[in-house]
């Protein structure tokens, strides 16, 4: 049974269907990129499965729980899938370590000497236990971006939505985040990444997703993707046509 | 030469003040929590509650204050009630400034980035959890100076409930102008003991935007 199971999703925004019927299965400890131009609909793809947009049509799955407009739902959807955005979001008010804490004392309610424990080791985990006591704008943007990272760890999610989460980083700055993912994929997490990191997607991911005019138009490992484009589209994207 | 001394008139003056800032107090605090439930309800999610708020704010941002006096002290002892001019003074106040607080409290809250809300969203917060842990901590910051800044408003808005006979201020200003024949000195004192309320107000609220806008630090 797949951990996320994405069946005929469509979405429009006002006339504009920026989705087209989408299914996309996604197994438990797989590392997918989602590749395509901007408005090919991979970055709402992707905020359609934690609720951060509403669907019109067709249904999302994520370990049993379904996406539906309602709090409660959303809530339990949102407990197995995390988020990581392009502009991080880190709160500026609080700590990195406070950042990390935040959700599991409030949302689940765990102790907070439990939660500086575990936010240590999330911090740690992405290279950062010496930076509990920085605040977000004393840190580096790829600093901030495994700060990102070790709060969505923190909930202990089953799978991680990555929206271009390196795109906002000055070029020296992509790599330490690239290797944190890397990492994680490594030790299983089930990945969902809207990426332009090609050479990355390449290596790290066990399938990869071309997403043309809402639609998912060409998907399969990345050898093939990558090396043997089937769709002109594609031929034009990774600029080999 | 009037038998009254300008010590009279200021000792009269002084005592009628404590009641402007009696009024002004009961104003913003009681306003501070019917606009922050205001504020709640009119960045709510649910349609009903943003509609009820909207129509709250916008009937009491749209109508004079005094004939919110008015409605309060005549309406309320035509249904039947009978309301002191005190207690129509306090009610009426107090919920003009909430209106006024739970919009000026939303544009700051709007101030705070989607990104704020989309990743709380995404952790799984509620919006209770959302406003309490994460969007008000920073709103409140520039929320300051001018919240600082319309409770100047407040205390030159009780001036109004003198129309109903609360005994402020200005109410006592009038009273004694008639004892003494004096007006412009009573006057004259009058707007000096409002000027001594409101001007450091308003000067603290200048400095707390300078001091909040300059450092311009989240934390």
């Amino acid at each position: 049974m797949s951990l996320i199971a994405i069946t005929e999703v469509r979405k429009r925004f006002g006339d504009n269907e920026v989705l087209k019927g989408i299914n996309l299965d996604v197994a438990a400890g797989e590392v997918i990129a989602i590749i395509g131009k901007s408005g090919s609909g991979k970055s709402t793809l992707l905020r359609c499965i934690n609720g951060l947009e509403t669907i019109d049509e067709g249904t999302i799955l994520v370990a049993g729980a379904q996406l539906a407009p309602d709090e409660l739902h959303l809530r339990a959807l949102r407990l197995k899938v995390g988020m990581i955005f392009q502009s991080f979001n880190l709160f500026p008010h609080l700590t990195a370590g406070r950042n990390v804490m935040l959700s599991p004392m409030v949302v689940k309610k765990v102790p907070a000497k439990e939660a500086q424990a575990e936010a240590q080791a999330r911090l740690e985990q992405v290279g950062l236990g010496h930076k509990f006591d920085a605040y977000p704008d004393e840190l580096s943007g790829g600093q901030q971006q495994r700060v990102a990272i070790a709060r969505a760890l923190a909930m202990k999610p089953l799978a991680l939505l990555c929206d271009e989460i390196t795109s906002a980083l000055d070029p020296e700055l992509v790599n330490e985040v690239l290797q944190v993912v890397g990492k994680l994929a490594a030790e299983g997490m089930t990945l969902l990444m809207v990426t332009h990191e090609m050479r990355f997607a390449r290596e790290v991911c066990d399938r990869v997703v071309f997403m043309h005019q809402g639609r998912v138009h060409e998907i399969g490992p990345p050898e093939e993707v990558f090396g043997a484009p089937k769709t002109l589209e594609l031929q034009q994207f990774l600029g080999i046509a | 030469m009037s038998p009254f001394t300008t010590w009279d008139i200021v000792r009269n003056l002084l005592f009628a003040a404590q009641w402007t800032v009696i009024l002004s107090l009961v104003a913003f605090i009681g306003g501070g929590v019917v606009g922050l439930l205001m504020l709640f309800a009119r960045t709510s999610k649910r349609v009903a509650a943003r509609r009820l708020a909207i129509l709250y704010i916008e009937l009491f941002q749209g109508t004079p204050l005094l004939m919110q006096l008015f409605l309060f002290f005549f309406g309320l002892s035509l249904i039947g009630f009978n309301v002191p001019p005190w207690l129509a003074a306090g009610l009426a106040l107090t919920l003009w400034t909430a209106a006024f607080l739970a919009e000026i409290w939303r544009g700051c809250v709007e101030a705070i980035p989607r990104g704020q809300w989309e990743a709380s969203s995404s952790l799984a917060m509620s919006y209770f959890e959302q406003m309490r842990y994460v969007v008000l901590p920073q709103a409140l910051r520039i929320a300051v100076p001018p919240t600082v800044g319309f409770s100047v408003q407040v205390v030159k808005a009780t001036a109004l409930t003198s129309i109903i006979g609360f005994v402020e201020l200005s109410k006592a200003s009038t009273m004694i102008t008639n004892a003494t024949f004096q007006p412009f000195v009573v006057y004259g004192f009058a707007a000096l003991m409002y000027f001594a309320l409101c001007w450091p107000l308003s000067k603290s609220s200048q400095l707390l935007e300078r001091k909040l806008n300059v450092a311009h630090r989240n934390h």
